[in-house]
């Protein structure tokens, strides 16, 4: 345990999460017929606050539905995308599956290792260069197929796309996150931080009308997606014309 | 009457710049099929879907209308939609783009879908990794209920229906619906042991059907052509449009949505070739966990009965293309630790089988292996495949058993340099 986790895990549930973070908790259980279904989004929600699932997160999720520690942290460790470490500011993830790593994603992903390595050793999977909460801190990860294969080899930055990737532009995005910068994806919203992606994947968004219009209508026609329907289209070819047809008869029982 | 190569349906709208707003939406047909359906019955829904012929688009190619019938026509317990939107088969990419370019049409098809099986309240469970689906289908049903689509009393019916978008947090097993159901109740997402189906004890223990994301955007586009419209297109027994994702080394990869049926040669016409000139070597149908095929399948039909037949299958229409430069063993090797990092860890068989089989071809490749270790591959395989508690394991087994079995000389010729030596006897020193 470092000196900031122990100073955080001596600190009281209600401070690391405020009121409108218990809010939030309640909101979540309210949308579901069973409570427990918030787990998922409540361990999203946690992150979103101290950027990984700490052993207070865990209480955090145990006390607002009635689940013990054990119950919680079975459900925590399960899941690929809750840290049990404390997250860099930008989680940065790989793809390295079979078909992402035959188009380059192996070599992006070894060459990034190294780029962000110190005394010659490389970064390794889940470890974070400069330090979590800092601007510029960066986790990296390798990941299993990001379902973009039509745009290999891909990465995430906070769970946003980066496509067609080369070793030489992952470099260069992995440094201007280093410096404090946020290039925009290829696909998805501006970025912010890995934090604030939790917290919209627990279910929350942004507020400010103009910074949600903005994160909706972020970039997602890439080529490659309209490949199919472009080409049909400059050949004239159709799917069979609707006429509206009646529903079928059926005999009452 | 063929019908032509590309059959855009469910990518038509994704053309129409911010397709994904409900006044675009509206303007392109949106909605209008849902206010045909709520003037018919749930019966005429399912009959409609049985008709049209529409099969699972996530893989199994279970018959929808079938399984929508399998829900209990009283309303004793609450009866749930699920739409299962946790695209994660290494290989496809259909469902994500399809929710980030047209949301209201999953949308329009999770309210058409739950009036026929009388549900009212319908989960859609994103993978965690898609975010921005995530944003744009929680800004769809925010602009759906803002517009009387969802919430009480819709379009004046009578029929009611409140939509949850829930994100999951990395779980490949998740896919696999049991395992999905788990997990939307706060569970670890491990499989459950059928029966009882979902139909009959799902969600909450209740009546539910899992459906995937292409299947329920189907549902509106049948609603408003019919069933003998939506045959025009495919074949017989595999009805419809469906959107293959190629991948790979191909000259344009991207999402070509085609009748059922289509070949790879085809399909290889239509995304300008292989990459470079290099020519194919391997590929798959469906994702890592359909068996690979070779050049001699260029022919055959992709639907599921063409794809069964030729010893495949047509899982999520996934065709990742692999060209004369990809090794089969490094291929295989890397899906396997796929399969050994998902695998839940419910089951022995699929657990220890992809722990030992990683192991095994991680050795191979490394130039470590021998010719035995090809029959352990095989033994191990033929342990996990039918024994293991759900289709993970018997995924996990189809890259390796298509690799030997189609290139069995390249796993050989890993092992040449080992053969060589002789064995060396305990105790004795040479």
């Amino acid at each position: 345990m470092t000196q900031s986790e122990q100073a955080q895990a001596e600190q009281p549930l209600d401070e690391i999460f405020d009121e409108d973070i218990v809010a939030k908790a309640e909101n979540l259980i309210e949308r579901y017929p069973q409570s427990r279904s918030a787990l998922l989004p409540m361990l999203h929600l946690v992150q979103s606050v101290q950027g990984y699932v700490s052993q207070e997160g865990i209480s955090f999720c145990g006390k607002h539905l009635g689940l013990s520690d054990a119950e919680v942290t079975a459900v925590a460790t399960f899941y690929t995308m809750y840290k049990r470490r404390p997250c860099g500011e930008h989680l940065v993830s790989i793809c390295t599956n079979t078909l992402c790593a035959a188009l380059g994603g192996d070599e992006i992903y070894q060459a990034v290792r190294e780029h962000l390595g110190t005394d010659g050793k490389p970064l390794g999977h889940e470890e974070t260069v400069g330090t979590p909460g800092e601007k510029g801190s960066i986790t990296l990860e390798h990941a299993e197929c990001l379902a973009a294969c039509d745009l290999g080899p891909v990465l995430q930055v906070n769970y946003e796309y980066f496509d067609n990737q080369t070793p030489e532009k992952t470099i260069a995005l992995v440094d201007a996150l280093r410096a404090g910068k946020k290039p925009a994806p290829t696909r998805g919203a501006p970025l912010t931080d890995f934090k604030g992606a939790e917290l919209q994947l627990a279910g929350f968004f942004p507020e400010d009308p103009i910074q949600y219009r903005a994160d909706v209508d972020g970039p997602s026609q890439a080529v490659e997606t309209l490949r199919g329907a472009q080409l049909a289209q400059e050949r004239g070819w159709i799917a069979p014309v609707i006429e509206d047809v009646p529903l079928p008869e059926v005999q009452k029982k | 009457m063929t019908a032509d190569p590309i059959t855009p349906v469910l990518t038509k709208r994704w053309l129409s710049p911010y397709s994904w707003k409900l006044d675009i939406y509206e303007k392109l047909e949106g909605y209008t099929a849902l206010r045909k359906a709520l003037k018919g019955t749930p019966e005429q829904l399912v009959q409609l879907i049985k008709d049209a012929g529409l099969r699972g688009r996530g893989g199994a190619g279970f018959p929808a209308g079938i399984k929508w019938s399998f829900m209990p026509p009283n309303e004793d317990k609450p009866h749930y939609l699920v739409v299962n939107a946790d695209e994660g088969e290494p290989g496809t990419c259909k469902d994500i783009p399809l929710m980030m370019a047209d949301p209201h049409s999953l949308i329009e098809g999770c309210i058409i879908a739950s009036y026929a099986m009388r549900s009212h309240h319908c989960f859609i469970y994103v993978r965690g990794e898609a975010l921005h689906c995530i944003r744009r289908l929680n800004a769809a049903v925010r602009e759906a209920y803002d517009a009387g689509y969802l919430g009480v009393d819709i379009l004046s019916s009578g029929f009611d229906l409140d939509i949850t978008v829930h994100a999951g947090a990395g779980a490949y097993i998740c896919g696999e619906e049991t395992a999905l159901l788990d997990s939307l109740e706060g569970r670890r997402g491990q499989p459950r042991l059928k029966p009882p189906f979902p139909a009959a004890a799902g969600l909450y223990a209740a009546p539910t059907t899992v459906n995937n994301v292409e299947t329920i955007a189907s549902a509106p586009f049948i609603v408003n052509g019919g069933a003998d419209w939506f045959r025009k297109m495919g074949r017989e027994k595999s009805p419809g449009p469906k959107i293959y994702s190629i991948s790979g080394h191909v000259e344009k990869p991207g999402q070509y949505e085609c009748p059922l049926g289509t070949t790879l040669r085809e399909l290889l016409d239509m995304a300008g070739g292989m990459k470079d000139g290099i020519p194919l070597k391997f590929w798959t149908p469906g994702g890592s966990s359909t068996p690979m095929f070779t050049v001699e399948h260029l022919d055959t039909p992709l639907d599921f009965e063409g794809a069964a037949e030729a010893g495949s299958m047509l899982g999520t229409t996934a065709v990742q293309v692999f060209n004369e430069t990809v090794s089969v063993p490094w291929a295989v090797m890397k899906w396997t630790q796929f399969y050994e990092h998902e695998s839940c860890g419910k089951c022995t068989p699929c657990r220890e089988g992809t722990y030992w089989l990683a192991q095994i071809l991680e050795r191979m490749v490394a130039g470590h292996g021998t010719e035995e270790d090809i029959d352990t591959l095989l033994d191990v395989c033929d342990n996990i495949l039918g024994r293991s508690f759900c289709a993970l394991g018997d995924g996990a087994v189809s890259p390796i058993t298509s690799g030997i079995k189609y290139f069995r000389d390249e796993f050989l010729a890993l092992c040449e340099k080992n053969k060589a030596a002789k064995p060396e006897l305990v105790g004795a020193q040479a």
